[in-house]
């Protein structure tokens, strides 16, 4: 890789810029916090409802000894957390409408839908 | 017990797609398949221990260790996999051609493979993890149906390295003057998609903004579920719903990886004019 590559890392460099220029400064930091526990296998609530729009934290406790895996492919979020613990995950801006989530080592009775309107 | 198995199957088959296609993009290496095979187990270790670990894993960083984890593993897998198509850019074709000097191809051969060891290790590391872990929760739990369960698992392994295996051989069959060409497409595209699941991660962990999320909703045509869904998902990195960031990481890794091919190869000729 001798010749030829001077030229990569300042391209490179100029799509770094061009995105870092692109990014709205509040990348950071939710607009609220919302609670999901998993106990006996399932979620509670079942039905979450958040308000559109915003980026919110999702704290989901798994009160169950075993772990869990929280996937959504409406919200494209997967988590693995383990038991006796909590993780959070940040989802949204989202349009209204259902989105439905599990937890996919018990699918047939973890189960959700986050319902933003 | 068919619950299980889907679950498994989806896991293995990611590792699985990726290292039928790395070993076929490697077959003219000598040896490769000792490093494959050590990769496989490191990888196979790795996981153990990952899922093991999986909570302090996950309270690092304040609670986004995981993501920070799954992000890096992808990065490190993304980068060894561009040196693998840069290197053959320049050096699939005396490969392929059967020259076997001594001295630097066979050094440039062990380099080549310790890469693919890692890129294999880690792909079964990431997806051997969530395994364990979901295998561990059957097994913890006193339910009556864990043994089901545990075999239903089973045949999702057997199922994912069979497809696993199908990718390889019907590689194999390319004829051998397309064949570098299309490993080397694959490969990009797949660290391509590997990319594109970093960044997914970092938007997860608010590290990353998603920008217009979702870019394009095509759940309902190709559900990430289905199996030409999950196969694509492997293969192409599909995503139903790719947040906009997503799709940026994924183009810059396709036309960096693409553009030090092409400097490559270049070189390669510049330096060896054609008889």
């Amino acid at each position: 890789m001798k010749n030829g590559f001077k030229s990569l890392p300042s391209y490179l460099g100029f799509i770094q810029i061009l995105l870092i220029l692109m990014v709205p400064v509040e990348v950071l930091g939710a607009d609220g916090e919302y609670s999901l526990v998993i106990q006996e296998h399932r979620f509670q609530p079942e039905e979450l409802k958040i308000p559109a729009g915003k980026k919110v934290k999702l704290i989901i406790e798994n009160r169950d000894a075993t772990p869990e895996e929280f996937e959504s492919h409406a919200l494209n979020r997967e988590k693995v957390i383990p038991g006796k613990s909590s993780a959070s995950i940040f989802i949204g801006p989202l349009k209204p409408g259902r989105y439905p989530f599990v937890g996919e080592f018990n699918e047939k009775t973890a189960k959700g839908v986050i319902s933003v309107e | 017990m068919f619950g299980t198995a889907v679950i498994v199957f989806r896991e293995v088959l990611e590792a699985a797609v990726l290292i039928g296609i790395v070993a076929a993009a490697t077959r003219s290496i000598p040896g490769r398949n000792r490093w494959l095979a050590a990769g496989l187990l490191a990888g196979l270790s790795g996981a153990g221990l990952v899922a093991a670990f999986a909570d302090g894993i996950g309270s690092l960083a304040s609670g986004i260790g995981q993501e920070l984890f799954n992000a890096l593993v992808l990065g490190i897998a993304v980068l060894m996999l561009a040196w693998h198509n840069i290197w053959m850019a320049s050096h699939g074709a005396e490969l392929a051609a059967g020259a076997r000097a001594v001295g630097s191809a066979i050094r440039a051969g062990k380099r080549e493979c310790s890469v693919l060891l890692v890129v294999v290790g880690l792909a079964v590391l990431r997806e051997g993890s969530e395994t364990v872990l979901f295998v561990y929760g059957i097994a913890a739990s006193e339910a009556s149906g864990a043994s089901s369960m545990l075999t239903g698992g089973l045949g999702g392994l057997i199922l994912g390295v069979a497809v696993g295996y199908a990718i390889y051989a019907g590689l194999l069959r390319v004829p051998m003057r397309w064949f570098f060409t299309a490993t080397g497409v694959l490969v990009l595209l797949l660290a391509a998609g590997m990319a594109s699941q970093a960044a997914r991660f970092l938007i997860q962990a608010d590290l990353l903004p998603s920008l217009a999320s979702p870019l394009w909703d095509t759940s309902t045509a190709l559900p990430e579920d289905s199996i030409p869904g999950m196969l694509l998902r492997s293969l192409i990195g599909y995503d139903a719903r790719p947040a906009g960031m997503q799709m940026i990481f994924y183009l810059t890794v396709l036309v960096v990886i693409a553009f030090g091919m092409k400097l490559a190869s270049r070189s390669v000729a510049a330096i060896r004019p054609e008889p």
